[in-house]
């Protein structure tokens, strides 16, 4: 971990990487949020966007926002099961946190560099299926028990071509380590040229659409979006959410958002990585250089979340298991014998 | 067929990304205004000295939303020797714009033209009772009523007012 | 593809259709809060929904995500315009029909104002009924700008939706030059209508023709050409042509299902379509996709044929010779037009006064909406509100 000229106990270390990743996850969520959401939304519906609060382009919406959820008053169905509906937003957003831990931003600007970061983030991620179950459950509501199990099934299936898509990656990489995997990517060269080292999109394209497909699935975003379809089931597992639990669904949502761009930009982009810098240097370059990134991809999940319509259920269901699933198969069948024959 | 329906994914994604990249259609009232044409349908404006309580226009509201009262007095004749003329007065003239529809009929149907348009349509107020607009209000909008335009090719002169 | 109606018609003709009364007795007193019993569940698309355009209440009977029968419940818009044009004279009425189906507001005058006009025996001059013609077909593109959008929208794309608001919004900028009305024009009167057209409009219809024309491309790539689309709306809500007309379907709809069939072209000629050249389109699939399609045929068909209209205006007078009060014969007329959203008809009962006796109103969405609990048996819960959206009813034209 960063050695600071102070020399400060493990308490204090776990307490500053606690604040730095639940800062990170409200910050990366209104970003993406007003950047993406507000204001690319609208210039791709001709439209402004908000440009009064705060007087310059309305940058404070969002901030506005979450202030006025915060005040509003805690409803609960008479019916829902207490303790299961307060604590379901909670699951979803503890799952996004949790991915966070393993993201690298620099060398040594990780909260833990674990030798698993892969499977621990991609199995982190799925817990955020049970706190939906929880929510379309506990709201005692007919709408949002439907949008819980359509949002369940849609996002167990599409677990397994996440994580098939980022096994090509592990082959190529030949470890599981984010941090390795993005020293991989700096130190590697294309056909011996090394300038910008060597971004396994190059080679695992169809890993890297396989992984934005899965993702925007896993984020129920349109052509996905079913769960949460607005002109069928208004809100779908959400609907009884008000106030700052909506909130909580909410920076879950976009939260998660930023963690998958943040896992996409790693894996397939080569992260915090810039050829030829080491040491503080890329320390203070890194975020900045993972950050340009995550907004990159970021920016194409958006672009495709307004711009199609969405799947039926059952569509949805079988592209991921007749075509998405096969074609990760076929695609790690491929790198592996890439990897070991060249 | 799969090259048709890439083609088709990438269109849409094409269409969007060119859009934003334009710039946009908003107009940001009340920072900016859109003017809207002469003809537009704003308020109703009137001209007191043409009225004559006739009533008409009253009596054609769909909605009944013209409140007339006058009474008639007596004024001295002309020339000498002559009747004593009757003058109608307009004591209140009200239009309603809580119940106005904004169809014309009265406007079309005066025959003295004391009703005019107004494209002025900015005068909402916070409670209903102040849509009621009384005789110096409504002469107050005179002021915003435009000249009528030309018209296109091919049409016939207008006729000459009375 | 399996289609998601159970029976389509075999070469016979039409198909059993039996009503299980069991079935809608229960249906007719539906209450939300039932246990939850996928095998018979009841869902009220209640009156309030984002999906059908205005408030229009949908039970539904589901068995999981199928739908086993439909019930629509209309009458919570009911504005009583029958009643009403029992008391009001025939300047009023215009005015007031204008707002029975308000995407097309101007297109809702002609029908009546030609029955009128037939039982007076007035001619409007040709310059009047031209630029009626002109008016008609800019509500149509109106209307069907904010369809192309909206469907988009029913689907799940969000962006055609504004693209259809900022396009129809040119169209209604030269409504309201030339009417000073942008949604209800008041336009049509016995006779001709009201004004002519101002100084410049013929250009800027034209360019704004040119600008319709671009978008319907736009609405095409973006969203018809879009495989999503197509498989959301490919076999989907089909209505066998027979059953179709049986019901009563009209407009788009009927002519989506292969039926050729147009009142402008082959009603009676109320206004001068037989002067322009141009093509009614059809298409043999019935489902929601045709409709979608023949929609956007006929917005880039209306388009050419407002330009065309624009090049041979005649000259001339727009209102033909009155008298100050109107009183129409006595007599009794029907009069029905091809309106954006089907065939719209009045039935005119005039006893010579200043007002008719009686006027019934033919909307096209009502017997448009009365083919849906055949057509949503069998079909998924997301599939009712795509046929929902693509037989693009209005509520203010259900229930008048």
């Amino acid at each position: 971990m960063l050695e600071l000229a102070l020399d400060v106990g493990w308490g204090t270390t776990l307490a500053v990487k606690t604040i730095v990743v639940l800062m990170l996850i409200p910050a990366g969520a209104l970003i993406l949020g007003y950047t993406f959401l507000l204001k690319m939304m609208s210039h791709m519906q001709s439209r402004l966007g908000p440009m009064d609060p705060g007087g310059f382009h309305g940058w404070y919406q969002l901030v506005g926002d979450g202030l006025k959820f915060i005040q509003k008053e805690d409803i609960m169905p008479a019916e829902a099961d207490r303790r299961v509906f307060a604590f379901a937003p909670a699951v979803v957003v503890i799952s996004t946190f949790l991915v966070f831990v393993v993201i690298p931003a620099g060398p040594r600007l990780v909260v833990a560099p674990l030798d698993v970061g892969v499977f621990y983030a991609l199995a982190v991620s799925s817990l955020s299926v049970i706190g939906v179950l929880m929510a379309g459950w506990a709201s005692a509501n007919k709408y949002s028990l439907l949008g819980g199990l359509r949002a369940a099934a849609q996002l167990i299936a599409y677990e397994l071509p996440l994580v098939l898509a980022v096994v090509g990656v592990v082959v190529q990489a030949g470890t599981m380590s984010l941090q390795g995997i993005v020293e991989a990517q700096r130190d590697g060269a294309i056909f011996g040229w090394d300038g910008v080292g060597f971004p396994f999109v190059l080679t695992q394209v169809v890993g890297f659409g396989l992984f934005m497909v899965a993702a925007q699935a896993e984020l129920t975003q349109p052509p996905f979006d079913m769960p949460v379809a607005e002109s069928e089931l208004v809100g779908g597992y959400m609907v009884e959410y008000t106030g700052f639990r909506f909130l909580f669904f909410f920076i879950g949502e976009f939260g998660t958002a930023f963690a998958f761009a943040a896992l996409a930009a790693t894996l397939f982009l080569g992260g915090w990585a810039v050829p030829g810098v080491e040491g503080t240097a890329a320390d203070v370059l890194g975020p900045i250089v993972l950050f340009a990134k995550i907004m990159f991809v970021a920016f194409l999940m958006f672009w495709a979340r307004f711009t199609y319509p969405r799947l039926r259920e059952d569509q949805l269901q079988s592209l991921a298991w007749k075509w998405l699933i096969p074609i990760a198969l076929v695609n790690i069948l491929v790198t592996g014998i890439l990897k070991v024959a060249v | 067929m799969a090259a048709k329906q890439i083609k088709g994914m990438l269109g849409g994604l094409g269409v969007t990304l060119r859009t934003m990249l334009q710039p946009t259609v908003t107009v940001q009232y009340p920072h900016e205004r859109e003017e809207p044409p002469t003809r537009a349908r704003g308020v109703i404006a009137l001209k007191e000295e043409n009225c004559t309580v006739c009533m008409l226009c009253a009596r054609s509201c769909p909605d009944w939303c013209i409140y007339i009262e006058g009474h008639k007095e007596k004024r001295p004749p002309r020339r000498e020797g002559g009747r004593e003329r009757t003058v109608s007065i307009l004591d209140r003239f009200d239009i309603d714009y809580a119940l106005c529809m904004y169809c014309g009929i009265c406007v079309e149907v005066c025959p003295f033209d004391a009703l005019f348009w107004s494209p002025e349509f900015e005068y909402s107020e916070p409670n209903i009772a102040s849509l009621l607009h009384d005789k110096d209000k409504l002469g107050e909008w005179m002021h915003t009523v435009p000249e009528p335009e030309p018209l296109e090719l091919g049409a016939e002169p207008p006729k000459a007012k009375k | 593809m399996t289609t998601t109606n159970p029976t389509l018609p075999g070469p016979g003709g039409l198909p059993e259709f039996e009503v299980d009364p069991a079935l809608y007795r229960h249906l007719a007193d539906a209450q939300v809060n039932v246990e939850l019993d996928t095998g018979d569940m009841i869902l009220n698309l209640g009156p309030q929904h984002p999906a059908t355009h205005g408030t229009l209440r949908l039970v539904v009977r589901l068995d999981g995500e199928r739908v086993v029968a439909a019930d629509p419940v209309i009458g919570y818009m009911h504005r009583g315009y029958e009643k009403l044009t029992e008391v009001r004279t025939y300047p009023q009425i215009t005015t007031l029909i204008n707002r029975i189906d308000w995407l097309s507001s101007f297109a809702n005058e002609v029908p009546f104002v030609a029955a009128a006009e037939e039982l007076m025996g007035i001619e409007a001059p040709p310059r009047a009924l031209q630029i009626r013609l002109v008016l008609t077909e800019l509500s149509r593109i109106a209307t069907f700008l904010l369809f192309l959008g909206e469907m988009g929208l029913q689907v799940g794309a969000i962006t055609p939706a504004f693209y259809g608001f900022r396009d129809r919004e040119y169209v209604l900028n030269l409504i309201e030059a030339v009417t000073g009305g942008r949604f209800h024009p008041n336009f049509n009167r016995i006779g001709g209508l009201k004004d002519d057209l101002p100084w410049g409009w013929l250009n800027d219809t034209r360019h704004t023709m040119e600008k319709v024309l671009d978008s319907c491309d736009t609405f095409e790539t973006l969203v018809a050409d879009n495989p999503i689309f197509e498989k959301r709306t490919r076999s989907i809500g089909i209505i066998p042509a027979e059953l179709g007309a049986a019901y009563g379907v009209s407009g788009s709809n009927l002519r989506a299902c292969g039926v050729d069939w147009d009142l402008r072209r082959d009603g009676r000629a109320f206004l001068p379509y037989s002067d322009l050249e141009w093509k009614v389109w059809t298409h043999p699939d019935g489902d929601s996709f045709a409709r979608y399609w023949v929609r956007l045929q006929e917005t880039r068909e209306s388009a050419r044929m407002v330009l065309q209209a624009l090049d041979g205006l005649a000259s001339g007078p727009v209102m033909a010779k009155v008298p100050r009060i109107i009183k129409v014969p006595e007599g009794e007329n029907w009069v029905s037009c091809e309106n954006p959203l089907g065939e719209m008809g009045y039935y005119v009962v005039s006893k010579g006064a200043t007002g008719p006796f009686r006027v019934k109103i033919r909307s096209a969405s009502f017997s448009n909406v009365s083919i849906l609990p055949w057509l949503l048996r069998g079909v998924y819960v997301p599939d009712v509100i795509t046929i929902l959206g693509s037989l693009y009813f209005i509520l203010g034209d259900i229930d008048r």
